[in-house]
């Protein structure tokens, strides 16, 4: 039972070795000591304080779209469109950002919800073209991303044109920014911002939504199982749109941590990819929040770390994408690492038997 | 004396229950073996371990007299060992002859059937299984889909047939049929082993009986000479009655009353066609009737899962028909639905879980939106211990690993607890034992003396001659008529559910 519940975990740590074990190989195909490389790698993620302020800082939007899908994923919907709803929270926040001239604390819980909104409005309309009309969420999402990327590309020239380039916004004032002062020192002049708390503080509501409420309740018995919903009067269409909306939400938000936080403008013709690493957060952190947590932190580390390693050894740096990417292919084979896992679990049973 | 198959000492542990235990058992060339036991004594598991599902903790498998390792299906199918599963596993837009082949394709780039179909026919006529190769398998009833599942085991060659609960989900007709296609079987020289709870169906075409009690053997008899009572006996462990017991009942108010009820059904086309009825409290109504003549569609609208046409659904007086299955519900309807898989149960919720599905929303269950998850233990512990649901973990097990009797438990179990007025019971005992059954039975009567009304459908002639006061015959949608319970045979049932009318018709 206990060991059951722990698979994921396990199934994710073993993912992570033979991510590591694979990128050691590589680096020592370009001729370079694996030992010193991921010394390095771990080193420019964790190495100072301001690293860490900065693999933090990497990790928030990732926090988010993980949690994003995840949330999606345990109600039963494929959110593919994270990166579309990530960047129209983006664009809704940035434009009040740069259109209100308000005092921080008045500005900024507007802005955040202005993300929350845009990022929602992206999850509702799958969610509504599902409930009603019976089209994919997949087929939809993906268009949605669509959607906001030629949404952004008209909207930054022609209302928040840059000063010099024509290819980005303004940047957002102090007011909107969700970097402060003294987060910033704390970490030795990092760009850590508020968006880590508001990453945390999902986590924890959405654990707590999904695994004490009536909502959550409801809502994954709807991903499970549809007619047993229906059945027990529980308005499965409403459902489906709901669970859409707070993913597009969660992605929103992560949005304005992005544009707001780790950058303070929003460039055109770019679909985030923070929204497509969400789905392997999700699917390495086995769709929990708190999993999502712990790998879009170590992602992070990965991610902030591998220029140092490229800087101080002649590592490229594609290795750091290479490891995710492995170790997202072991995670989504998993079923090879769950035979082993029952292949030995039968040999320990065996041998207390004896 | 020559044994096909020897399971010898096989123990098979699961989190918190051991679903076999030691148990050994043997099959003779050429007869029918049953297996019979209480829900959740382990036949399943014990079934699934020799078809390679499971893998034995401890004990050993001979095939022929020599010893076999199998570990997975593949490993038995080259034994020649089939299995037909409770819940058939076929693909629903594929043709009969493909479903068939399938996995077993004919090498080559473009895959030639003619020679798969033309065998297909053969064995169809051997066996007299009367299957077209040609039909989709969603367009056949589910009588034929079983059919299909034989085939596609002797497709296989296999040798040694396995049948998990193959009547359960078969009308009474076909449940006949498939005792003489046994019986064809084997003549032309197979063995078979039978799960099944029907001690009837025992004595019809077993030729011995293997008794299994919480996973262990407790006896292996000889079906000619015993009876069925001490067969029940030996698998409960306590004497049966079969019979129900049940004084005359005294009808109060009206709890429920359709007028000229016009339904569609999947097709399109009227399911239920100009259908009246009237439930009193302290009733229970049967509706008999041949599979598939409206009783699904007919529930569904009453419980909500469909909408109607015309006509009205009169409950405590007030029009519920165009009401939410929510609002039906809150207005005092349960329902034990027909297909526990599709309807009933969340598999992947835990049993406690799946016990307030349909409550999780009142006051009860949870506060400000927080579930409750003190009462929602203490609710499970009640109905487990009441309605004896048997399992690994208790509250904490989930449902997909329970054994099917014991979903069909906690199901009943769930909807009795929510005191309803109107109580519609669709095949209530389905799989399960002959123990529990006598328990549902007992249940059901009792919810009518406590004043509720009750609505009993079942394709099980016998469960509703003996449970109902009123029985409601129903044939192509339409009501045939009514009569009472004990003043009415099987033989007048079964002339009216052929479509002849008698009785009032209300
Ligand atoms: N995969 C599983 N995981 C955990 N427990 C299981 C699993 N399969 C079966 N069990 C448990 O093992 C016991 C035996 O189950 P099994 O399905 O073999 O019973 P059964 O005799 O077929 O009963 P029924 O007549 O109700 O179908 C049950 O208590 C069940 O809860
Ligand atoms: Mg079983």
């Amino acid at each position: 039972m206990n060991s059951d519940k722990l698979r994921p975990l396990w199934v994710a740590l073993i993912s992570v070795l033979l991510g590591l074990i694979a990128g050691g190989i590589l680096m020592a195909f370009t001729g370079n000591n694996p030992v010193e490389g991921y010394i390095y790698l771990f080193k420019g993620g964790l190495m100072s304080i301001e690293r860490i302020g900065n693999t933090l800082a990497t990790a928030t939007a990732l926090i988010l779209t993980g949690l994003s899908v995840a949330f999606a994923f345990r109600t039963g919907l494929f959110n593919i469109g994270a990166s579309g709803q990530m960047l129209m929270g983006g664009l809704c926040a940035t434009a009040l950002g740069l259109s209100l001239n308000l005092p921080k604390p008045v500005l900024l819980p507007i802005v955040l919800l202005a993300a929350i909104i845009g990022g929602g409005l992206w999850g509702l309309i799958p969610g509504l073209l599902k409930a009603r009309f019976n089209v994919h969420e997949v087929v939809a999402t993906i268009m949605m991303n669509w959607i906001a990327f030629w949404t952004v590309n008209y909207a930054v020239p022609s209302f928040f044109k840059g000063e010099y380039l024509e290819t980005e916004s303004r940047n957002i004032g102090v007011n909107a920014s969700l970097r402060v002062e003294w987060l910033t020192k704390l970490f030795n002049g990092s760009y850590i911002n508020l968006g880590i708390f508001l990453a945390i503080l999902s986590i924890i509501v959405i654990a707590i939504i999904l695994n004490r409420t009536v909502l959550g309740f409801q809502l994954k018995a709807v991903g499970f199982n549809k007619d047993s919903a229906k059945y027990a009067g529980m308005n499965v269409n409403r459902n489906i749109v709901l669970s859409m909306v707070i993913a597009g939400s969660l992605s929103g938000l992560a949005g304005a941590t992005f544009y707001l936080g780790y950058a303070s403008n929003i460039q055109i013709g770019v679909l985030p990819s923070q929204g497509f690493d969400g789905i392997a957060v999700a699917l390495l952190g086995a769709n929990s929040p708190y999993g999502a947590l712990a790998t879009a932190i170590f992602f992070g580390i990965l991610h902030s770390g591998k220029g140092f390693m490229n800087a101080m050894t002649s590592i490229p740096p594609e290795i750091g994408d290479t490891i995710i990417a492995i170790i997202i292919y072991f995670a989504a084979t998993s079923l090879l690492i769950h035979k082993f896992l029952d292949k030995i679990k039968a040999f320990i049973k065996g041998a207390r038997k004896k | 004396m020559d044994y096909v198959i020897e399971m010898v000492n096989i123990r098979k542990e699961f989190p918190g229950i051991v679903a076999n235990d030691d148990i050994s058992i043997n099959l003779r060339k050429g007869e029918v073996l049953a297996l019979l036991g209480e829900n959740g004594a382990g036949k399943s598991t014990l079934m699934s371990i020799l078809f390679g599902l499971y893998t034995p903790d401890r004990g050993l498998i001979k095939v022929n007299g020599s010893v076999v390792n199998i570990t997975n299906p593949n490993d038995a199918s080259d034994l020649g060992i089939g299995m037909v599963h409770q819940h058939f596993k076929l693909v629903h837009n594929f043709t009969i002859t493909e479903n068939i082949i399938l996995g077993m394709e004919p090498k080559g780039i473009k895959i030639d059937l003619t020679d798969a179909r033309e065998r297909i026919v053969e064995l169809s006529k051997k066996y007299n299984l009367n299957v077209d190769p040609d039909a989709k398998i969603e367009n056949v009833s589910v009588g034929m889909q079983q059919r299909v599942e034989i085939l596609k085991m002797l497709y296989r060659n296999a040798e040694i047939l396995i049948f998990d609960e193959p009547t359960a989900v078969l009308t009474p007709q076909e449940i006949l049929e498939l005792m003489k296609i046994m019986r064809n079987l084997i003549d032309e020289g197979k063995s078979i082993i039978l799960i099944t709870h029907k001690l009837k169906e025992i004595k019809q075409v077993a030729d011995r009986c293997t008794v299994i009690r919480r996973g262990k053997v407790i006896d292996t008899v000889d079906v000619k000479t015993s009876s069925l009572e001490i067969m029940a006996e030996k698998m409960v462990g306590r004497k049966v009655t079969f019979s129900v017991e049940k004084g005359d009942g005294i009808p109060g108010n009206e709890i429920l009353e359709i007028s000229n009820l016009n339904v569609y059904n999947n097709r399109k086309v009227l399911g239920v066609k100009d259908f009246s009825l009237k439930i009193r409290s302290g009733e229970i109504v049967g509706i008999a009737g041949v599979d598939g003549n409206g009783q699904t569609e007919l529930i569904e609208a009453i419980t909500g899962l469909r909408d109607i046409h015309s006509g009205s659904i009169i409950l405590n007086g007030q029009d519920i028909s165009r009401l939410s299955i929510k609002e039906r519900s809150n207005r005092g309807i349960s329902h034990i639905p027909e297909d526990r898989h599709k309807h009933g149960l969340v598999l992947d919720y835990s049993l406690e879980e799946n016990l307030i599905l349909e409550q999780v929303e009142s006051k009860k269950f949870s506060k400000n939106g927080f579930i409750n998850k003190i009462s929602m233990r203490d609710h499970a512990n009640k109905i487990i211990s009441d309605f004896d649901v048997r399992s690994g973990m208790g509250p904490l097990t989930i449902v997909r690993s329970m054994s099917g009797g014991n979903q069909q438990k906690a199901i009943v179990g769930r909807e009795i607890f929510q005191n309803p007025d109107l109580l519609i019971a669709v095949q209530p005992t389905r799989g399960l034992d002959v123990g529990s059954i006598e328990y549902i039975h007992k249940r059901l009567v009792e919810q009518r003396d406590s004043g509720k009304a009750v609505l009993l459908v079942s394709l099980e002639l016998d469960e509703i001659l003996d449970l109902s006061d009123r029985i409601a015959v129903i044939n192509s949608g339409e009501l045939i008529g009514v009569v009472d319970g004990d003043k009415t045979n099987e033989n007048e049932i079964g002339l009216m559910m052929a479509g002849i009318s008698k009785g009032d018709k209300n």
